[in-house]
């Protein structure tokens, strides 16, 4: 007898209930005040994670900075104009039935106001695709000061006014993505500071109607092997979670961007799909609460083929989530490189990106099979000390 | 931080995953001498070893019942000793396919400069108390934290240094080969209703396996021992769907999928209750990737005990109280128990005391 009322917000306290009930009169200290989640969007944010994260789907992450944007561009001898990203970013949403594959596209900011070539907003042509348009809220990575050389990601400042804008734009989901470097410690500091910065994000952008993306990337760079991945891993979700409760995050209204647990780029043993899969699934299990409706893997620099089986093996047995993609490069590659700025290849290049868009629709149900795939495609995209 | 693996992690994998076997579940037994005095109390029994060792047996020996149980929680006592007819306890459980367990804190204290809240003792030589307890059969171990619900509680503090207490217990059972369930208790005492217990128990839970994250605790090796997600013991009673929507919601939250079983505390439920409660919750169809399963002393006994009266002659209708209260849970951990069938009036009798201290 299935409970139709299950987790459906009616039950969910709600914070004017509480707030008032839960503060002492007396000057007691250390009182913990046990506040309640998320705020009047929570059925919408539970909703909005629910259709990302569903079945044979995944998100397009398409939210390169301008600078970052231009590097792409470049690559193809493109320069990097308003109009040059616009095209490209038209390429890339207008494809027939992309939505078959990809619930969710990722912006950067230009992009939710932009129009493509044909003058239709860019936010209409997605929703109409039935692709969910998110937007990249951070700010960016900066040194952090009294750490080993690390970074940590600005954005906090007017965070909630500029997320109620996204919304009324159209947005509805945030993706903050903070790193922690294996081969500068991580400090516990950097850590930390990772984790805190992604909990406060992510209340904010809740309490603002968008879904928040939690993403903190460790980093590729490096040439430790896969057991020490495994072992920052667990610590940097242990903090992130921890620190989200404590936010008071609604976590079936949050989704995750998780790099996979694999070797560092310069380490000499390489790992089989199969043995990312078991270690990447032994850090799911041993860290993230099975409310959490999606995780949706980046793809950092791993080749196209590479990122797909490796979430082909991850799904080859059931799992309390939606072990899904999230992927930049590894969906837009070679299809960028088809297009070379011509408009004539336009075509082709669609084609590529549904090519992969459906070949890890496929991996996301575990039935890639990995016939016909291109040498470009197999292509390693690790590039040292990359930086967005 | 990885998880420790030591020499028993195996083994303690092995072990949590059976305790956690759909359709059975753990009789705590643990009481101590003087709790279990208040039990015999009750029916007018003598606190003396002999009419302890009867009750235990009574219990280990009723035929069938041992099929509906993975585990037995004991006191040190009863851990070493033997039915009359010279068999050890450890033996009879052990041949019936049901782990042994050993209570291994020393009781609660209380928290100075707090409103009466309590942390857990039991830390000296419990390292060596384990290999002990390993060597006589033991293969789990139950420690008992206790938080409580009041304006202000429970404090950030009691909070911390409760889980704290946890993770070092785990960690100290798991170097020396014991599955520690973990059991942050959140008294029902009080006035409050079902949502705070549940943000509560999120917030608890949430503290819980942070710290046991950072002790390196192998959480395939564990078993989580919550309390059951209700209204204070002076607040309208709610049913058993709504109890098990917030209970399976708060444990959504917080608890790893790598647990493999949680085990619930009755906490002063009558034994139908706890039973429907349990029911509910395996009845509710969304992902619960723990089983859902019981760890009842109260909720267990009560009913047999009071058939018992000390006597003799009546052992075999005890023994079919207490056969009859396994079945039911069983088929709760299954979502197949329909309800009364487990007992009669004794079963609805609330076992809930104010305060109530072990």
């Amino acid at each position: 007898m299935a409970s139709a009322t299950l987790l459906k917000s009616s039950f969910l306290p709600r914070k004017t209930e509480w707030l008032n009930t839960a503060r002492p009169n007396t000057n007691k200290s250390s009182a913990v005040v046990f506040s309640v989640r998320a705020s009047s969007y929570e059925d919408e944010l539970v909703k909005t994670a629910k259709t990302v994260a569903s079945p044979g789907r995944g998100i397009l992450a398409m939210d390169e900075s301008n600078a970052t944007c231009g590097k792409r561009l470049a690559s193809i001898g493109l320069e990097n104009t308003e109009a040059n990203r616009q095209a490209y970013r038209t390429l890339l949403v207008t494809p027939p039935d992309l939505g078959n594959y990809i619930s969710g596209a990722i912006l950067f900011e230009e992009t939710l106001y932009q129009s493509t070539t044909d003058g239709k907003k860019i936010v209409d042509v997605l929703v109409e695709q039935k692709i969910v348009p998110g937007i990249k809220v951070d700010k960016g990575l900066v040194p952090l000061a009294g750490s080993n050389d690390e970074s940590w990601c600005q954005g906090l400042d007017g965070l909630a006014s500029r997320c109620a804008a996204y919304y009324q734009q159209g947005a509805r989901f945030a993706k903050w993505r903070t790193v922690v470097s294996i081969p500068n410690g991580p400090s516990a500091l950097a850590v930390k500071e990772a984790a805190w910065g992604l909990a406060r994000y992510a209340a904010i952008a809740q309490d603002n109607g968008l879904v928040p993306i939690v993403e903190p990337e460790i980093l590729l760079d490096g040439n430790h092997g896969i057991e020490r991945t495994f072992e920052v891993a667990q610590k940097v979700w242990a903090e992130v979670f921890f620190y989200m409760a404590e936010n008071n995050v609604l976590f079936e209204g949050i989704l995750l961007k998780p790099s996979m647990v694999t070797p560092g780029a310069e380490c000499e043993e390489k790992a089989t799909p199969e043995q990312v899969a078991e270690y990447t699934l032994k850090l799911l299990k041993r860290r993230i609460p099975p409310a959490v409706p999606g995780i949706m893997f980046l793809s950092g620099g791993q080749s196209e083929v590479e990122a797909t089986l490796n979430l082909n093996a991850m799904n080859q047995s059931p799992n309390p989530w939606h072990i899904s993609f999230s992927y930049a490069r590894a969906l837009q590659n070679t299809c960028l490189k088809t297009w070379g700025g011509r408009p004539e290849n336009v075509k082709a290049a669609q084609d590529a990106l549904l090519l992969r868009a459906k070949a890890n629709s496929l991996a996301q149900l575990g039935k890639y099979s990995g016939e016909g795939e291109s040498a470009e495609a197999k292509k390693g995209m690790f590039v040292k000390n990359w930086s967005y | 931080m990885s998880a420790f693996i030591g020499k028993y992690a195996e083994e303690l994998i092995k072990t949590a995953k059976y305790i956690a076997t759909p359709g059975k579940g753990i009789l705590a037994a643990d009481e101590s001498t003087g709790t279990i005095g208040k039990r015999l109390a009750s029916i007018n029994v003598e606190n003396i070893e002999s009419n302890r060792q009867a009750l235990r047996q009574l219990l280990f020996t009723t035929p069938e019942a041992l099929t509906y149980l993975s585990g037995v929680i004991l006191f040190e006592e009863t851990l070493y000793q033997k039915t009359t007819d010279g068999k050890p306890f450890v033996d009879v459980l052990l041949e019936n396919n049901v782990i042994p367990g050993i209570k291994v804190d020393k009781g609660v204290v209380e928290l100075a400069g707090t409103n009466g809240e309590t942390t857990t003792q039991g830390f000296d030589s419990l390292g060596s108390r384990c290999q002990q307890y390993y060597k006589a059969g033991a293969r789990f171990a139950k420690w008992r934290a206790v938080l409580k619900i009041g304006v202000i509680e429970p404090s950030a503090l009691a909070i911390e240094e409760n889980a704290r207490g946890l993770a070092r217990y785990a960690m100290i059972c798991q170097e020396n080969g014991l599955v520690p369930i973990v059991e942050p208790e959140v008294l029902t005492d009080g006035n409050h209703d079902v949502k705070k217990c549940a943000a509560v128990t999120e917030v608890v839970l949430a503290a819980v396996y942070k710290a046991l994250n950072d002790h390196h605790v192998l959480l395939e090796g564990t078993l989580l021992k919550p309390n059951m997600v209700t209204p204070g013991s002076d607040s309208p009673k709610v049913a058993a769907e709504v109890i098990a929507e917030y209970t399976v919601t708060a444990l959504r939250r917080t608890v790893p999928p790598a647990v493999p079983g949680i085990v619930f505390l009755s906490g002063g439920q009558s034994e139908e209750e706890a039973t429907q409660n349990l029911n509910a919750m395996n009845k509710l169809e969304v992902l619960k990737p723990w089983t859902l399963s019981f760890s009842f002393g109260r909720a267990l006994q009560q009913s047999t005990i009071k058939k018992w009266c000390g006597k003799t002659e009546n052992v075999p209708a005890a023994q079919q109280a207490f056969l009859a209260r396994c079945k039911a849970n069983s088929k709760a951990t299954l979502g197949k128990y329909i309800g009364g069938e487990g007992g009669d009036a004794a079963a609805s009798e609330s076992l809930h005391v104010k305060g109530y201290k072990y």
